[in-house]
């Protein structure tokens, strides 16, 4: 295993140690939810929808879903009605490629296309609270659903670079997202558990960050953790990540908006 | 944009005597006032100072918070149905400003 200077020297001993001591888990075990990693405070946190700070926004996207906005003054219900009907299942499919365009949607990107496209409205910056809002309300329909996206066809290319993206060394600590989330999930980095780096529970409550966050924003940190170069919200090189993390996770059951450490 | 920034969550009906549970959340950023912006200025405290539950009119819980409490404070407690009343929640910040939310418990 790759030591490094950043993830303190007590982390290698330790995780040196836990090796000898521990089984090693098989890198083909199953994706399990963030959540599983998390203690038992926090999954019921995230269980109870009054003490989950994240059914905050969920609540703001119940009413932004209503609202009439842009120059046709139509609102998300206007063409999609009930969303606890229409959108159930949906964040499961996604990201998904857009067939007007070519190109690898998300549900933010597939939210703000709606805006630009049907309701001549301005598209919405990443992390504003009302982007957020919309991503988890959308994506809250879909709670407890099985995650399964299509990577054949024209989402073959984008999933192939999100694989290669996965297994890639990058940054100063020349780490590959497999090298924490595959071959050490389960094991400690400093004061956390490492996650299988499934993006099911996502928008989600991060506490570090007080607030919530896209998936992209948690990429970013993660990018940052490894000292390498941190690509833009929405970009290319995230969506098709976002698109192999979520074929990894087949069968994880969406919890958003989830509460991560 | 309509925002909601309470969610509460109580019985509607209770019986006469019954202890009824009460969880409430309040979304603000509890800015602690010890952290400073990107160009090292001091970002002014603005913390929910006081909340306070009244039910039928008599105050039933006080919380005094501090900065140390999270962003978007919650809290979980218990009271007892003794008639039918309104509770009503109040919550207000170092900016002085109020949030406020009422809801009826019916006693049978």
């Amino acid at each position: 295993m790759q030591c490094s200077r950043f993830l303190v020297s007590g982390f290698c001993g330790v995780a040196g140690l836990m090796g000898v001591l521990l089984p090693v888990l098989a890198a083909d075990q199953t994706v399990r939810p963030g959540s599983f990693y998390m203690s038992k405070n926090l999954q019921a946190l995230q269980a109870d929808d009054i003490a989950n700070p994240g059914m905050l926004w969920v609540s703001d996207g119940e009413s932004l879903w209503k609202q009439p906005v842009g120059r046709t003054q139509k609102s998300c219900a206007s063409c999609h009605d009930a969303a606890d009907v229409t959108m159930k299942g949906v964040a499961a499919r996604y990201p998904a490629v857009d067939a007007e365009s070519g190109e690898l949607f998300n549900l933010e990107k597939r939210i703000n296309t709606c805006r630009t496209r049907h309701q001549g409205a301005e598209a919405l910056a990443y992390e504003t609270d009302e982007l957020l809002a919309l991503t988890a309300y959308v994506a809250h329909q879909s709670r407890g659903e099985r995650v399964k996206v299509h990577i054949d066809g024209p989402a073959a290319p984008f999933y192939e670079a999100g694989r290669k993206r996965f297994y890639t060394r990058v940054g100063q600590l020349n780490l590959s997202c497999a090298q924490c989330h595959e071959a050490n999930a389960g094991r400690r980095l400093r004061g956390d558990t490492i996650s299988d780096g499934v993006g099911s529970g996502w928008p989600a409550y991060r506490l570090e960050w007080q607030t919530l966050g896209s998936l992209h924003r948690r990429l970013r940190a993660c990018s940052l953790g490894v000292r390498a170069r941190q690509f833009d919200f929405g970009s290319p090189e995230y969506l098709s990540l976002e698109l192999y993390l979520a074929k990894r996770a087949e069968g994880v059951r969406v919890e958003a908006p989830a509460v991560r450490r | 944009m309509a925002r909601a920034p309470v969610r509460i969550s109580m019985p509607d009906e209770a019986k006469k005597g019954e202890i009824v549970d009460i969880k409430a959340i309040l979304r603000h950023p509890m800015e602690t006032g010890y952290r400073v912006d990107n160009v090292g200025k001091k970002i002014p405290r603005n913390i929910v100072t006081d909340m306070t539950v009244t039910y039928g009119g008599v105050e039933v819980m006080r919380w005094k918070l501090q900065p140390g409490v999270a962003a978007n404070p919650f809290i979980g407690f218990s009271t007892v149905a003794i008639e039918t009343g309104e509770l009503v929640f109040t919550w207000t910040d170092d900016t002085g400003q109020v949030f406020r939310e009422s809801r009826m418990l019916t006693v049978t």
